[in-house]
């Protein structure tokens, strides 16, 4: 029972990262946009909020500065792929080239330095609740709002709503400045709070993990809640195994919350009326509104 | 409410001097921003994009690591590039190119000396066959179970560099290496022939251009390469005509995998000679944006290859000689990328004077409310 408490605490740090990014790319996809980006965000907002953080020796400083950062990002796929119409897939991987490429430049200075992480309260820190409050915030905001009607309709159909009067364009660009907002702060929890330093690419793929987590989760908030936490499992297993005696190179362990995206791809999509039925039928296409 | 002096309306057509005016027009927007944050690094710009795109070339020595470099990058893109065409978003080159490298690896290391002149080209095609093993991975989960091969392919990257990390670290670690993570020397019967006196570049890059060429045979006159461009145009077309999904999936992406694990065993019994924990400096990823800015089209790659190649040069003589860091090279190529998606835009609108609309117009006007 002891050895569990510690398994417990830290699945629940280790997904933190995952349900901000996460939740955020779900508000994002629910309106017709797929921002491919999220990785390249979440390793500038880590990087951003290091750094002013550390410099600052304000946490609260460096958790804007990583959202303003992202936001930033995300506001140039927003101009690009809404305003310019450009190729939503091919943007966000420029957008996350891009992300990586910035941070490695930017962040050379930071490398080695140290900062103070977050302080726990009642086990715990305040971003972990944060990241229930945002779950519980974007779960209301999509099934108990008139706004998140809206946005959920123009993820189904631009067309049809822009011929009822809803401002396509505007919702769309909010809820990508959105996404940025919260993959900048799931990289800044990284690098203050889960393990507080600058690693050049320290995000490691997990933007990637947060996009494949929304289609595990149907695109339903609390099955992102619930997809996070049985991949913080995955993750922290593997720093577990060697403890309990089990000898598998740690490379083979490392491979595993990248095998278990895999593996929950396969299990989601195999039939594809799950997916049909759930992803937003916009999702991916631009809108021109004369078209 | 503001009127915007300009407006963007549709084209009739594309433009096809547009569609090749991009790329251009992107490398010129890349070379404004590179001098501006040179300038902003407190370094007089002229000077700088000197060092960084004129210094690299100024010796043979400098040509042949263009070569070099731009012979991965060709390669890892010319594949890419038959698959974005056809909808397949294959984006885990660099992850074929790592098994390409251990397939291929594990030929030279272990069979090689027994070989004698067959051990070059069967590690070649140990490496070819590696990546696309690796790519039949996505294909097969796409094809079988609908999964994205965006996500399998980006996922099969991290597992691939974790297990050369594995077998350079363990299993095949040279014994008499002083404990580096790093594989024997391959015997020399493996070394392949260099382009010409005192370059490092070897026959990968004319065998690049040979597959170049054969690229742009199968995509413009096989019909197997006509049902593929189909696909990418009009899924639905595709569908209707009886061309078989499946069957771009899987070409798409054995062609990805195949160039880019060919790339990676290239790389390895090239200028490395062993098998070491990083092989590829971001080459499957710098890839996806040659293809773009080689407008999917061989003879286009050749020339993006070539511009990416000169990037990461660059991106090593301004940390010689400037004392820039090297990353500079990823920032540089992500805003390349940028620039020629915005660019783009000019291929299917063009700019007008606006005049007073019609009320209809007015709000059919794309850049109202943003």
């Amino acid at each position: 029972m002891n050895a569990l408490i510690p398994i417990l605490i830290s699945t629940i740090t280790a997904a933190t990262p995952l349900i901000y990014a996460s939740l955020g790319e779900l508000v994002v996809e629910r309106s017709g946009v797929l921002n491919l980006g999220v990785e390249g965000m979440m390793v500038v907002g880590a990087l951003a909020g290091f750094a002013v953080g550390a410099t600052s020796g304000s946490l609260a400083l460096g958790y804007l500065a990583a959202i303003g950062a992202a936001v930033l990002l995300a506001l140039l796929f927003a101009f690009l792929t809404i305003t310019l119409q450009t190729n939503q897939v091919a943007t966000g991987l420029a957008l996350t080239l891009f992300g990586i490429g910035l941070s490695a430049f930017a962040g050379r200075h930071f490398t080695g330095l140290s900062i103070h992480g977050l302080r726990p309260v009642f086990g715990f820190d305040v971003l972990v609740y944060g990241s229930i409050a945002l779950y519980a915030g974007v779960a209301w905001f999509l099934q108990r709002t008139r706004a998140g009607l809206q946005l959920r309709a123009i993820g189904e159909s631009p067309a049809v709503a822009h011929s009822l009067g809803q401002p396509v364009t505007r919702v769309r660009y909010l809820a990508v400045l959105f996404g940025g907002a919260t993959s900048g702060m799931a990289g800044a929890y990284l690098s203050t709070a889960l393990t507080p330093m600058w690693v050049e690419g320290m995000s490691a793929g997990r933007g990637w993990i947060a996009l494949a987590l929304v289609i595990f989760a149907t695109w339903k908030p609390l099955r992102v809640l619930i997809g996070a936490y049985l991949f913080g499992l995955v993750s922290v297993l593997q720093l577990y195994a060697q403890g309990f005696g089990v000898s598998v190179p740690s490379e083979f362990l490392s491979m595993l919350p990248y095998v278990a995206t895999i593996v929950v791809l396969v299990l989601i999509c195999r039939d594809p009326k799950t997916i049909r039925l759930n992803q937003p039928a916009s999702l991916g296409k631009s809108f021109h509104a004369s078209a | 409410m503001f009127e915007w002096p300009l407006r963007l309306q549709r084209r009739a057509a594309p433009s096809r001097v547009m569609r090749l005016a991009a790329p251009v027009i992107a490398a010129g927007a890349m070379l404004v921003t590179g001098a501006i944050v040179f300038a902003f690094l407190g370094n007089s710009p002229l000077a700088a994009l000197y060092s960084y795109f004129v210094a690299p070339l100024a010796s043979s020595y400098g040509i042949g690591e263009l070569l070099l470099k731009a012979s991965p990058l060709m390669l890892c893109a010319l594949g890419l590039a038959v698959g974005f065409r056809s909808n397949v978003w294959n984006i885990g080159a660099e992850g074929q190119f790592t098994i390409g490298s251990i397939t291929g690896g594990a030929v030279a290391l272990f069979l090689g000396p027994r070989l004698g002149v067959f051990a070059v080209p069967l590690t070649l095609l140990a490496g070819v066959l590696g990546g696309m093993l690796w790519a039949a991975i996505p294909a097969l989960l796409r094809t079988r179970f609908h999964t994205s091969e965006i996500l399998v392919s980006l996922m099969l990257v991290y597992i691939s560099q974790l297990l050369l990390s594995w077998l350079v670290r363990g299993p095949w670690r040279d014994p008499g290496g002083f404990n580096f993570p790093q594989s024997e020397v391959f015997a020399d019967n493996l070394s392949v022939p260099t382009l010409f006196e005192g370059a490092r570049a070897t026959i990968a890059f004319p065998i690049a251009l040979v597959i170049a060429a054969l690229t742009w045979l199968f995509q413009a006159k096989t019909f197997a390469g006509y049902r593929m461009l189909v696909a990418g145009f009009a899924p639905a077309a595709a569908a209707y005509a009886g061309f078989s999904e499946k069957r771009t999936i899987w070409t798409a992406l054995l062609l990805g995998g195949g160039t880019a694990g060919l790339a990676g065993i290239c790389e390895v019994i090239g200028p490395i000679g062993r098998l070491q924990p990083t092989i590829s400096p971001g080459y499957g990823f710098a890839a996806i944006i040659v293809a773009f800015v080689g407008r999917l089209h061989p003879v286009g790659i050749v020339l993006a290859s070539l511009l990416m190649s000169l990037l990461y040069l660059g991106g090593e003589s301004v940390q010689l000689e400037l004392q820039l860091p090297a990353a500079i090279t990823g920032l540089f190529q992500g805003t390349l990328l940028f620039y020629l998606l915005a660019a783009d835009l000019f291929v299917g609108f063009e700019l007008r004077r606006a005049r007073r609309a019609p009320a209809a117009e007015v709000a059919a006007s794309p850049v109202e409310s943003t």
